[in-house]
């Protein structure tokens, strides 16, 4: 621990503020209450990456990961947020032992604190691949750990990069999963797909298509991520605080309720080639409107199917 | 990748009570920049640049920064990602005043 640097340009809390637009400093500061995040390992440590001057390429002094503890309307909670914007947000070795280690001392306080993840990643960054393989599947032992231990591990995702490979992953390892509509969650990423399958089996460029398939909507549709906020830092806060003192227990009875759930949704949508066949299968009646709805009424949508899955 | 400290020596010390301060972000045209306290009046600029071959103008527009702002006992390290000189000039600013703020 050490002093605590300050985070943001604007120190004041501004209710209109973008999610997608904020850089990970300015999530965790319009995030938790005023003041009351300490960084660990914080920028003036130097902890840098080890590998990218091998390839001559710039270093960040956080490793483009800032972790450390703060209050949620006065609760504890520990906080790793990601930068998209450096690397794409990737884990590489230091960003991946900074998570792990904010991980298990979450462990350790045995649920006293709750962990947030302001994912904004497309992955495992490649310049240090096998370091970064390494830390994915650490920071997944660690979650369940946390989690096992009675720690509610929350995912906020909403940022430039998405949430692809490892990090993708990652999110469905949480507790809770938060998005926005600018959201994206998958593990093969638009561009990967179509230079290995080819164009006609997915154009990455087509944003619409990207959306359709990987954003926040057809995500917490699906019951990949189990709620949706509009694009501000103020509704990200509000659902973390409910996600934290929502997230099941996690034991058999969950993971089995999971597992049914996952069943249950690949007899019923398994068939399906898009999108709106998916959302038609599931009811809706416009499903070329669903892309078009706004914030409150796609919400009402969502309200309508129910509970999908309180089950995680 | 180049790398290369400038010195400068400003009129008076930075204000403020903060101990470090950071800006910016390490992207495509952007740059991230760690201030720290240090002794003295001078001032040490670290610069690690993806650009080569620019240090005249790195030390053009850190006079132009030092003769605005007086920065002085900061140690300031860079990281750029290829920022114009206009973003460079920009984020100095914002770093100083960051760290010149009483919390």
């Amino acid at each position: 621990m050490s002093d605590s640097l300050p985070l943001a340009e604007v120190a004041g809390r501004d209710e209109t503020a973008s999610w997608y637009e904020a850089t990970a400093r300015e999530r965790i500061a319009g995030l938790l209450d005023a003041a009351s995040f300490v960084e660990f390992v914080p920028p003036t440590a130097r902890e840098t990456s080890p590998h990218l001057h091998l390839f001559d390429l710039p270093v960040a002094f956080d490793d483009g990961m800032i972790v450390g503890a703060g209050r949620l309307q006065g609760g504890c909670v520990l906080v790793a947020a990601q930068e998209g914007r450096f690397m794409g947000g990737t884990f590489g070795e230091i960003a991946g032992a900074k998570l792990v280690g904010l991980l298990r001392a979450a462990r350790e306080t045995g649920g006293g604190c709750a962990v947030l993840l302001l994912l904004d990643s497309g992955g495992v960054r490649l310049q240090e691949a096998n370091a970064g393989e390494i830390a994915v599947s650490e920071i997944i032992g660690a979650i369940l750990d946390a989690r096992a231990a009675g720690v509610a591990v929350v995912a906020l995702i909403g940022g430039r990069a998405g949430t692809f490979g490892g990090a993708g992953l990652i999110s469905a390892c949480c507790s809770h999963v938060v998005v926005s509509e600018q959201a994206r969650i998958s593990v093969t990423g638009p561009e990967v797909i179509e230079t290995n399958k080819g164009v006609e089996e997915f154009d990455s460029r087509d944003r619409a298509l990207v959306w359709r398939i990987t954003g926040g909507r057809t995500r917490v549709l699906l019951g990949i991520a189990d709620r949706i906020v509009s694009d501000r830092i103020e509704c990200f806060r509000e659902a973390a605080l409910q996600g934290v003192r929502q997230a099941p227990a996690f034991g058999l009875a969950t993971l089995v309720a999971e597992q049914r759930r996952l069943e249950q949704r690949l007899r019923t949508l398994g068939e399906c080639r898009d999108t709106p066949e998916i959302w038609r299968a599931m009811g809706i009646d416009e499903p070329g409107d669903v892309a078009d709805l706004g914030d409150e009424a796609f919400a009402a949508v969502v309200a309508g199917q129910g509970t999908r899955h309180d089950a995680r | 990748m180049e790398q290369f400290t400038i010195q400068a020596e400003a009129a008076s010390r930075c204000g403020g009570t903060r101990p470090s301060a950071i800006i910016g972000v390490v992207a495509s045209g952007n740059l991230e920049i760690l201030l720290e306290r240090i002794e003295g009046t001078g001032c040490a600029i670290e610069v690690a640049t993806s650009a080569t071959g620019f240090r005249p103008i790195w030390e053009a527009v850190i006079a132009d920064f030092v003769q605005r702002t007086s920065p002085g006992g900061l140690r300031i390290s860079i990281n750029d990602g290829g920022a114009r000189p206009d973003t460079v000039s920009l984020r100095l600013m914002q770093g100083v005043r960051l760290i010149s703020e009483v919390p």
